[in-house]
C-alpha cells in the first residue's frame, strides 16, 4: 500500500540520524519516560536504575540556597516530615479551580485560587500546577537526553482520555515550560492499547480499563489493519488509587474510634501507610496498619475482605462507567475480545476479579501495568518523529466530552458531540442584533448537561472587526475546530464581505502567552540561554526545512504548476537561501513566510493529487 | 474527476450517490482515507502541508459521519438533489403519524421501571427499521426527492423520541 511520504533530503534511516523522540506518561503518582531502541520500546532508567519517577516535587526555603527543590524519590521521602511543601498528585489540580478539585481539604498541602486557577502555597511562593508538572517533565527530558547523549526532538505525552480542554492545555503548557516539543497528546488508554496491539498483534474490539493514582478511564477501541479507532471513551477524572487509600485510612480511623481532625503530617502518614497496606493485601491474607496519630500509636488488622468492603462503592463507580461506555460504543460486553488493565491500581485483586467477572474473561495483564502507557506513547512518538517506516499505527481518536455554546437562558447548544472523531470542525452561523455591531461574544463550554451552569466553562471568544451593518444582516460563520490533540480553536468570517474576524480568547483557565513567556524568562528549565542567538539558530533551521521541503515538493509534483508560479517559487527559494546566510533573524523569518505563502496553493494541489492517486487503485464498489 | 476539498461526500468516498451502502466497506474506506490524510502522517512536514492535512482529515471525518448515519445520508441526498430538508420550516406531518407521536410521549411519561422502558425502546426501534426500509425504496428505486425529504423529517421525530427513551434508560442505570 502506497503511503504519501513527505521526507526531507538528508533525512535517512541511519540510526545515527534518527530523531530522539520519547513517550512520557505524566501520571498522578508516578511518571515514566520510554523510547524505542533497536525496534523495542523500553522505559528509560535514572542513574540509580529505577524507571519510575514519583510525581512529587518538594519546594525548599529559598533562603537556604541550592537548587530550591527536590523531585521524585527524594521529595517522596520528605513528604511525611514536610507535607506542606511537598506537592504530590498535582495532576488533580491541572486545569482546575480550587472548588473543582475533589477533596481538596484532604491534601497535605495548601491550595488556593489565583487568577482563576488552583495553585499551591509553598515556602518558595505560589506554584501553579503547570510549573510543578514542568519540574517532573524536565527531569524526564534530561534523563532521555542523557540516555541518548543528544537533544530531544519531541515527545508524545499522555493524558487521561477524559481530560477536558483546560486540562489538556495545562499539560501542553507544562511541557512548554520544560522545553519539550509536544508531538501529540494521546489518551492513556490508547497508548496502552498500542503497547498491547503491537506485542499481541491482534485485531478486534478491546476495552481498556485504566485505574491510575488519580483518574479512571475506560475506553473501547477497535484495531483493524494498523488503524486504532476509538469507539467511545468515558471515566471519572477524580477517581483513582489515591481514593482507595483515603477510604482505607478513613475506615481505620473509624475502627479505632478516632474522630478528631488530623494535622497535615498525620494525614500524610495515614495515606502512606494506607498505600503500603493496600499493596501488601494484593498478596497477603492480612496486614497490620500501624501509625502514630491523635497522640497514640494505633495498630489495626486489615483483611482483603475489610479492604474490599470499605472500597466497594469506588469499584462500583468504575463499573457504572464501563456499562455506559459500552452503550456509547454500541457494543455488548460479549463483543469485547480482550480487556487491558492499565495502572498500578489494577493490581488490586478485587479489580481484576470484578472486571474479569463482568466481561467473562481474564483481563490482559502481561505487560507491566505501570509501564504500559509510557511504552505505547514511545511507539507512537517514534512513528511521529519519522523514525519508523513500515507498520506505523494510525490513531483515530475521539473528543471525550461534548462542546457547546451558551445560548439564551443559560442553556447549552451542543455543537460537537462527545465521541466525535477528531480532528473535526463544525461551523455555525451567527448574526448581529444591533445596527453597526462590530463584535460578537461566544461562551464555549464542555460537558453533557443542558445548563451552562452544570458544564465546564472553557473560554469566552470575542470576535472583533465585523463590518458594521444593519442588525441581522451580517452572516458570521464561526468555525469550531478540534485538533488531533483534542484542543479547540475558533475562527470566524463574515460571509458577505469575506472579512475574517479577529478572535480574542479569554480562557476560563490557564496561563496566557505572556505569563508563559515570563516564566521561561525566569530561567525556569532552559537556563542560561542566549535568547538572541537561539532566535537566529531557529530561524535558520526553519529556513533550511522550508527550502528542503519545497525542493522535494517540486521534484515530485512540479507539473502541477504554471511556469509563472514555478519561477516565483524558485526566485523566493533563492532569496531565502541567501538571506539565511546572513545574521538577521527577522529577515530570515520574513523570507521564510514569503516562500510559505507562495507555495500554499501548490501544497493544496499536492495533497489533493496524493489522496486521489493513493486511492485510485482501490475501487469501493463495482458499478 | 479531480478530488479536492469541495468534492461531495460520495465522491470523496468513491461511492455512487445512493442510499444503500455497505457499512463495512464504508468503514474500511474511512480508514484508508485517514491513513493518507491524517495530520499524524505529516508530523515532521512543513506547516502548510500539516494545515492541508488537517483540513482534509476534518473533511473526511465530516463525510464519514454523514455517510454512516442513514438519516444524515438521506438528508444529504435530498440536498444534493435540490430538495433540502429545512426541518425548521417544514413541520406539517400526516395526522396518523402525529397521533402516534403523541401516544408515544404519553406512554413515556407513564412508563415506570426497566421493563416498560425497554419495551418502548424495542417498539421505537422496530418503527425506525420500517421507516429506514422505506427511505431506501424512495431514494434508490423511485428517486423521488421531495418524498424522501418528507420521510426524513418524519424519521427525525422518531429518532428524537428514541434518544429521549435512551436518556430515561441512562437515568435508571444510575
Amino acid at each position: 500500500m502506497a503511503l504519501l511520504q513527505i521526507s526531507e533530503p538528508g533525512q535517512s534511516l541511519d540510526p545515527h540520524q534518527r530523531r530522539v523522540a520519547v513517550g512520557i506518561d505524566l501520571g498522578t503518582t508516578h511518571s515514566l519516560v520510554a523510547a524505542v531502541r533497536h525496534g523495542v520500546s523500553e522505559c528509560l532508567p535514572a542513574a540509580d536504575g529505577r524507571v519510575i519517577l514519583p510525581s512529587v516535587v518538594r519546594y525548599l526555603d529559598p533562603a537556604q540556597g541550592g537548587s530550591g527543590r527536590q523531585i521524585g524519590f527524594d521529595a517522596l521521602a520528605a513528604q511525611v516530615q514536610d507535607p506542606a511543601n511537598t506537592v504530590s498528585s498535582v495532576k488533580r489540580l491541572m486545569g482546575r479551580r480550587r472548588a473543582q478539585v475533589a477533596d481538596v481539604d484532604k491534601l497535605s498541602y495548601t491550595v488556593v485560587d489565583q487568577d482563576g486557577m488552583a495553585v499551591v502555597e509553598t515556602v518558595a511562593g505560589h506554584k501553579t500546577p503547570m510549573e510543578v508538572s514542568a519540574e517532573i517533565l524536565a527531569t524526564l527530558r534530561f534523563r532521555a537526553e542523557d540516555s541518548f547523549d543528544d537533544d530531544l526532538y519531541g515527545a508524545v505525552i499522555t493524558v487521561p482520555a477524559y481530560f477536558d480542554d483546560a486540562q489538556r492545555q495545562a499539560t501542553k503548557d507544562a511541557a512548554q515550560l520544560a522545553g519539550i516539543n509536544v508531538l501529540r497528546l494521546i489518551n492513556e488508554p490508547t497508548a496502552a492499547a498500542i503497547a498491547y496491539g503491537l506485542d499481541n498483534s491482534s485485531e478486534g474490539v478491546y476495552a481498556i480499563y485504566d485505574l491510575g493514582g488519580g483518574t479512571f478511564d475506560i475506553s473501547i477501541l477497535r484495531l483493524t489493519k494498523g488503524v486504532f479507532e476509538v469507539m467511545a471513551t468515558g471515566g471519572d477524572s477524580a477517581l483513582g488509587g489515591d481514593d482507595y487509600d483515603q477510604a482505607l485510612a478513613a475506615w481505620v480511623l473509624a475502627q479505632q474510634g478516632i474522630g478528631a481532625d488530623l494535622n497535615a503530617s498525620e494525614r500524610a502518614a495515614m495515606h502512606a501507610e494506607a498505600r503500603r497496606v493496600k499493596e501488601a493485601l494484593s498478596s497477603a491474607a492480612s496486614e497490620t496498619f500501624c501509625a502514630n496519630v491523635a497522640g497514640r500509636a494505633i495498630e489495626q488488622a486489615v483483611t482483603p475482605g475489610d479492604f474490599e468492603a470499605c472500597t466497594a462503592a469506588l469499584t462500583a463507580r468504575t463499573m457504572t462507567a464501563v456499562r455506559k461506555v459500552l452503550r456509547d460504543a454500541g457494543v455488548t460486553k460479549d463483543e469485547v475480545q480482550g480487556v487491558v488493565m492499565v495502572g498500578g491500581s489494577t493490581r488490586m485483586p478485587v479489580i481484576r476479579r470484578t472486571v474479569g467477572d463482568f466481561f467473562g474473561k481474564e483481563p490482559l495483564t502481561n505487560l507491566n501495568p505501570d509501564e504500559v502507557v509510557a511504552l505505547g506513547a514511545a511507539i507512537q512518538a517514534n512513528a511521529l518523529a519519522g523514525n519508523s517506516r513500515d507498520g506505523d499505527l494510525l490513531l483515530l481518536d475521539v473528543i471525550p466530552l461534548s462542546l457547546g455554546i451558551e445560548t439564551m437562558g443559560g442553556l447549552v447548544e451542543r455543537i460537537v458531540p462527545r465521541n466525535s472523531a477528531i480532528p473535526t470542525a463544525l461551523a455555525q452561523d451567527f448574526t448581529t442584533y444591533q445596527d453597526g455591531q462590530t463584535a460578537l461574544a461566544l461562551h464555549v463550554v464542555q460537558g453533557e448537561r443542558d445548563l451552562v451552569a452544570d458544564c465546564r466553562s472553557l473560554a469566552r471568544f470575542e470576535l472583533r472587526g465585523i463590518p458594521p451593518m444593519v442588525a441581522g444582516a451580517a452572516r458570521i460563520r464561526v468555525t469550531f475546530t478540534v485538533d488531533a490533540d483534542g484542543l479547540l480553536s475558533v475562527s470566524a468570517k463574515e460571509q458577505g464581505s469575506g472579512v475574517e474576524a479577529r478572535v480574542d480568547v479569554k480562557p476560563a483557565y490557564g496561563l496566557s502567552d505572556e505569563q508563559i513567556a515570563a516564566m521561561l524568562q525566569d530561567s525556569f528549565a532552559t537556563a542560561q540561554q542566549d535568547i538572541q542567538a537561539r532566535a537566529l539558530v531557529e530561524a535558520r533551521v526553519d529556513a533550511d526545512r522550508m527550502i528542503a521541503a519545497t525542493r522535494t515538493a517540486l521534484a515530485a509534483d512540479a507539473d502541477l504548476l504554471q511556469p509563472a508560479e514555478r519561477e516565483q517559487i524558485d526566485a523566493l527559494m533563492a532569496a531565502l537561501a541567501t538571506t539565511a546566510q546572513g545574521d538577521d533573524a527577522k529577515a530570515i523569518e520574513n523570507a521564510t513566510t514569503e516562500l510559505a505563502k507562495a507555495t500554499e496553493p501548490f501544497a493544496a494541489l499536492r495533497m489533493n493529487r496524493g489522496i486521489q492517486q493513493a486511492l485510485s487503485g482501490k475501487k469501493l464498489e463495482e458499478v | 474527476m479531480n478530488l479536492n476539498l469541495q468534492s461531495n461526500d460520495f465522491e470523496i468516498f468513491g461511492l455512487s450517490p445512493r442510499f444503500a451502502v455497505d457499512r463495512a466497506a464504508l468503514d474500511a474506506r474511512w480508514k484508508d482515507l485517514q491513513r493518507e490524510a491524517h495530520p499524524d502522517r505529516f508530523a515532521t512536514a512543513d506547516a502548510q502541508t500539516q494545515r492541508q492535512a488537517m483540513q482534509w482529515s476534518v473533511r473526511i471525518n465530516e463525510a464519514y459521519q454523514r455517510l454512516k448515519d442513514p438519516l444524515k445520508r438521506a438528508a444529504y441526498l435530498c440536498e444534493l438533489h435540490g430538495a433540502p430538508i429545512q426541518a425548521e420550516n417544514n413541520t406539517a406531518m400526516p395526522t396518523a403519524f402525529l397521533m402516534q407521536q403523541m401516544q408515544w410521549r404519553e406512554d413515556l411519561d407513564e412508563a415506570e421501571g426497566l421493563a416498560d422502558l425497554e419495551r418502548m425502546a424495542d417498539d421505537v426501534a422496530a418503527t425506525r427499521r420500517t421507516l429506514l426500509q422505506e427511505l431506501q425504496t424512495t431514494a434508490d428505486d423511485s428517486q423521488d426527492w421531495p418524498a424522501l425529504a418528507n420521510q426524513v423529517r418524519a424519521l427525525m421525530f422518531v429518532e428524537r423520541f428514541a434518544s429521549d427513551v435512551e436518556n430515561r434508560l441512562d437515568l435508571l442505570g444510575q
